[in-house]
């Protein structure tokens, strides 16, 4: 058992000092892996932030009721207090006009723009949080409101939300799609390192058939090398995933500052990481073994 | 310890390197074989280590049917045996040290204890001091003596060496002709092929004569 554990740790020094022996082009190989996979990986961690915050906004769900500007403030009051008796509402909030265009000013930054208007353009408006949330109930819910005297405007503002999901879902496909492919590239750069590599030790594998190697042990340093060089590669496209969402987030938090929002593209997290590392360990072990099966027993001693 | 029964071997393309070839060798011989080149010499050694098939006929080597032996029982054979090939097959990628340490890490030694094995074996060919020279730097007759270290390392009951003393001169082979001796006096079965009659006489052995693949009797 200890020979044995001596004999592995010892396959795998063996491993890491190949690569050193041909440094750039290692280094290469686990830079075009960690491409590969940092494309696909990359872009279903920012769409799962997306989603996240989609799915947020559909688990609120908002009606957003705006009157009409001739509205007089007793007809204000008689919608309110209509929508309090409103069975399916669950909670309601009055924005009255001028409170909203000093949000506007004070969120936007356009103070300068809004001080020139010559009035408010903005409606009183109701923000209702209804007690439902099935879509086609919202959607009816919408509609009675709109028969309402006064009522301008309903807007369901989860609608967006869905909308937002069904694209990311279809986003998330094309994405697993990409994957799979790239997948079979990282497969087919470990095989054929490893076919470059079974070439050149063509003797030591001869020698050593000769002199009683198993197959086993014949395979071992190559299948060590493609988990190696997959694991390298996971781990570079794990710093380039980091690397660019942290600059992402960077001039992003500009750019939600302006919208009044704090949206942020999360980072990998630790089981993202995990996934993204054995995966791309196990395909390299996965090219590799293929690679081996394909060439080993091409090399018979004479 | 060796035994060929009716041994036919046929090239594909026809050409027949042994014909109907039977002897049998008993456990601590040393046996020379000899003939012409082409007269079958390798082919017989490549038998023995399973390294080409017989067309027909049987060989058992310490018990073992080595004509119908499984792909996977293969490696466990070799390591019974000592193979020194004319072509030397050294790896001039490492040092004479990691060359010899190679049958033993395959077999999955321990390392201290394969460190003091590699050099007794490099000891016993005279080759200790130059352990840490690349093989290349070697020079022909310490090349076949690296070889025989290797062969050796793993301290096999048969040895088998193939012109091993092929492309050196006079001093040199009988320097090697002594190594094999010693062997034999420690009870290792030896079979040395030859085409050099000189080297024989100098030494007492039984030998087998082959002649156009047949065994003269």
């Amino acid at each position: 058992m200890k020979n044995w554990l001596v004999s592995h740790v010892h396959v795998l020094l063996f491993t890491l000092r190949r690569f050193f022996t041909t440094p750039l082009s290692s280094l290469l190989n686990i830079l075009v892996i960690g491409i590969a996979l940092s494309l696909p990986a990359g872009m279903y961690l920012m769409l799962k932030s997306l989603q996240s915050m989609a799915e947020q906004a559909v688990g609120t769900p908002q009606i957003s009721i705006f009157l009409s500007m001739d509205a007089s403030n007793d007809e204000v009051a008689h919608i309110g207090k209509q929508l309090k008796q409103h069975a399916s509402i669950n909670q309601l909030k009055f924005v009255p006009r001028d409170q909203a265009l000093e949000q506007l000013k004070q969120t936007t930054g356009l103070t300068d723009v809004i001080g020139g208007l010559a009035q408010n353009p903005l409606p009183d408006a109701y923000v209702i949080y209804p007690k439902i949330s099935d879509a086609q109930a919202l959607e009816a819910l919408r509609d009675e409101f709109k028969k309402w005297p006064k009522i301008e405007y309903v807007q369901l503002d989860s609608a967006w939300a869905r909308k937002l999901e069904a694209i990311l879902k279809f986003g998330l496909l094309a994405v697993l799609i990409l994957a799979v492919l790239l997948s079979f590239a990282l497969i087919a750069i470990t095989f054929n390192t490893i076919r470059l590599q079974i070439l050149t030790q063509r003797e030591e594998i001869e020698v050593s058939k000769l002199i009683g190697a198993t197959n086993a042990f014949i395979r071992r340093p190559f299948l060590y090398f493609g988990l190696l060089q997959g694991l390298l590669g996971g781990a570079t496209a794990w710093f380039i995933i980091t690397i660019s969402l942290r600059l992402l987030n960077n001039s992003l938090s500009e750019l939600t500052h302006l919208y009044a929002s704090s949206f942020t593209l999360h980072l990998p997290s630790i089981g993202d990481s995990s996934i993204l590392l054995l995966l791309s360990a196990y395909l390299g072990w996965l090219g590799a073994w293929l690679s081996v099966a394909q060439h080993l027993w091409q090399i018979e001693p004479r | 310890m060796i035994q060929f029964s009716q041994i036919c071997k046929r090239y594909p393309g026809g050409y027949e390197a042994l014909k109907n070839v039977s002897f049998e060798i008993a456990e601590g011989e040393m046996i020379f074989l000899t003939g012409h080149s082409g007269a079958g010499k390798s082919t017989l050694l490549k038998l023995i280590a399973a390294i080409e098939r017989p067309s027909s006929g049987s060989i058992v080597v310490k018990g073992q049917n080595v004509s119908s032996i499984q792909s996977g029982a293969l490696p466990y054979l070799r390591r019974n045996l000592g193979l020194i090939f004319q072509d030397h097959k050294i790896l001039f990628d490492r040092s004479v040290f990691d060359n010899v340490m190679l049958p033993l890490r395959i077999c999955g030694f321990d390392h201290r204890e394969s460190a003091k094995r590699v050099r007794a074996a490099l000891d016993k060919v005279g080759l200790l001091k130059r352990e840490k020279t690349s093989p290349i730097a070697l020079s022909g007759g310490e090349q076949q003596r690296l070889c025989i270290a290797r062969a050796i390392v793993n301290r096999p009951s048969i040895l088998l060496a193939d012109e091993p003393t092929g492309n050196l001169d006079k001093d040199y082979a009988s320097d090697i002709m002594g190594i094999f001796k010693s062997f034999h006096q420690v009870g290792v079965t030896l079979l040395i092929s030859s085409h050099d009659e000189s080297i024989l006489r100098q030494f007492k052995g039984r030998v087998l004569a082959l002649k156009n693949g047949e065994l003269c009797p």
